[in-house]
């Protein structure tokens, strides 16, 4: 029961220590605020840039949320189909590694170039740098199936449809929402880079500014936000993992 | 007569391999009746299976399943391995059901007799000893109750041919024998033809009218042993003289097979 209490207060633990340390290390080595802020300055600065940084922070959300749904459609759709045909896949795969070698932000200035600076070239980011996770997990799981269990269903007069309806799709389930918290936080990383790149909002943009007029502590106010948003994300990711796929979590580990 | 299951100087290859996993191999199984197939390790039991269910089809001879010639799989096979294979999202129950989601004319008739199909399967559970175990998840069965739910799965269509590839080999031995006899009692309750595929000698003269054995690779058929041991068995049939001669004669033979 103690270890239980433990366990469960210790992230808060270790978060308040880390911003302790965070505070004293600035002031031992008498760090310039305009180098690292303490923890109390940026705190000051969320108060300060409230309004900005709520505002910013929704677009933030916002676009990376439209991103990361589009990655789930493309995502599971191309993953279902890699996994369906050997030749889709034999065809594909090398496209799609090679797809992915390529920084995202280098995109960027082409996305910009065909919908201008703004909202869509952040959407499509965050969508180009997370499909690729879904897409691999749910492909892996369609080609995995047992081969027992495929003849079970042969032998009974299966289609290929039945066996990936009644086993392919349920089996692959927890790979593709194990897949969706690695997926949601590449989305944060498409869309801040995208707005600081190229827009005029969002929290991306938001920290651009800030360095660019030196306010220091709203920049790490901006990182703060970020990590909070991808906390929270994740989270839910995981949360929704657990109801639709409790099945394949029964070890005393997942629940843990 | 014609056989219910009858293969004629099969050769089969995987692939595009030239090395034939069973070749000349000639099979005949009358309908109801239990045929069980030893051999060493990899001389293409497995094949058999496959080509006798038209997962497979022959390079050479011709495979015959209930009087017609087999190149689509059969559908009126019931089949079951050494690992259980159930679906871990299903309840036992509903891991029966799967396979009157895919036969026809079951498929269709789902939605609207699913409560006469949810009781087929408890009556159906309940004869190997499994009553009331329905509504939990394969996880939370044991490995001997797991592979009675797979035999389920296997029988719930009422299949006319039930193909066994070593469904006991993962249990110990109090488990296997239990299990022996719940085969037993369906093959003698249903009438159905029975093949068994096992390395288990003892298995095989337990279960079956006649055993097969087979050569080592290219595997064909080497010995015929008709099994006069009168039924009912009991298990206690497995320690008289009798059983034991039956056992050390198939024995022998597949020591031949191996060299």
């Amino acid at each position: 029961m103690k270890t239980n209490a433990l366990i469960r207060l210790s992230p808060w633990l270790f978060t308040v220590g880390l911003l302790l340390v965070w505070e004293a290390a600035v002031h031992i080595f008498k760090i310039p605020s305009f180098f690292l802020p303490p923890p109390t300055l940026v705190a000051q600065a969320f108060v300060d840039y409230a309004g900005p940084l709520a505002r910013n922070s929704w677009i933030t959300l916002e676009t990376t949320l439209i991103g990361f749904a589009l990655a789930v459609g493309f995502g599971l759709l191309l993953g279902l189909l890699v996994g369906w045909s050997r030749a889709i896949y034999a065809g594909l795969y090398p496209l799609m590694i090679g797809f992915n070698a390529i920084p995202k932000v280098a995109l960027v200035p082409i996305l910009v170039l065909w919908f201008g600076i703004g909202f869509i070239p952040a959407v499509l980011t965050a969508f180009l740098i997370s499909f690729f996770p879904i897409v691999v997990n749910v492909a892996t799981g369609l080609a995995t199936i047992e081969p027992e269990l495929e003849d079970v269903l042969k032998a009974l007069g299966a289609s290929k449809l039945d066996i990936m309806r009644k086993v392919g799709i349920p089996r692959t389930l927890p790979y593709f929402f194990g897949s969706l918290k690695v997926a949601i936080t590449l989305a944060f990383v498409g869309s801040v880079i995208s707005e600081s790149v190229a827009s005029n909002y969002g929290i991306g943009n938001l920290m651009l500014q800030a360095q660019a007029q030196f306010q220091v502590p709203l920049i790490f106010a901006g990182l703060v936000v970020l990590a909070i948003e991808g906390i929270a994300m994740y989270a839910a990711m995981a949360i929704l993992e657990r109801r639709m796929t409790g099945w394949a979590q029964r070890s005393g580990f997942a629940q843990a | 007569m014609s056989a219910f299951v009858a293969l004629e100087g099969v050769d089969h290859a995987y692939g595009t391999s030239d090395t034939l996993a069973v070749e000349g191999l000639s099979v005949a199984v009358e309908q109801g009746e239990f045929a069980a197939v030893v051999g060493p390790s990899g001389c293409g039991k497995s094949t058999l299976m496959k080509l006798a269910t038209g997962l497979q089809f022959p390079r050479a001879g011709k495979v015959m399943v209930a009087g017609a010639q087999v190149n689509a799989p059969v559908k009126i096979a019931g089949m079951a391995f050494q690992a259980p294979t159930l679906l871990p999202w299903r309840s036992t129950v509903d891991n029966l059901l799967l396979p009157l989601e895919i036969v026809p004319p079951y498929r269709g008739e789902m939605r609207r007799r699913k409560a006469e199909f949810r009781e087929r399967a408890e009556k159906l559970l309940a004869s190997v000893g499994l009553s009331g175990q329905g509504n939990k998840f394969p996880w939370e069965l044991s490995g001997g109750m797991q592979q009675r739910t797979s035999l389920c799965r296997a029988l719930i269509h009422e299949p006319q041919l039930l193909m066994l590839d070593e469904p006991f080999g993962a249990l110990d031995a109090f488990t296997r024998e239990e299990l022996w006899c719940v085969i037993r009692d369906l093959h003698a309750t249903r009438k159905i033809t029975v093949i068994l595929v096992t390395h288990d000698l003892r298995e095989a003269v337990f279960l079956a009218d006649r055993v097969f054995v087979m050569s080592s690779r290219p595997g064909r058929i080497l010995v015929e042993r008709k099994i006069d041991i009168p039924r009912p068995r009991d298990l206690e049939v497995t320690f008289t003289p009798q059983f034991t001669d039956i056992v050390h004669e198939l024995r022998s033979h597949i020591v031949k097979a191996r060299q």
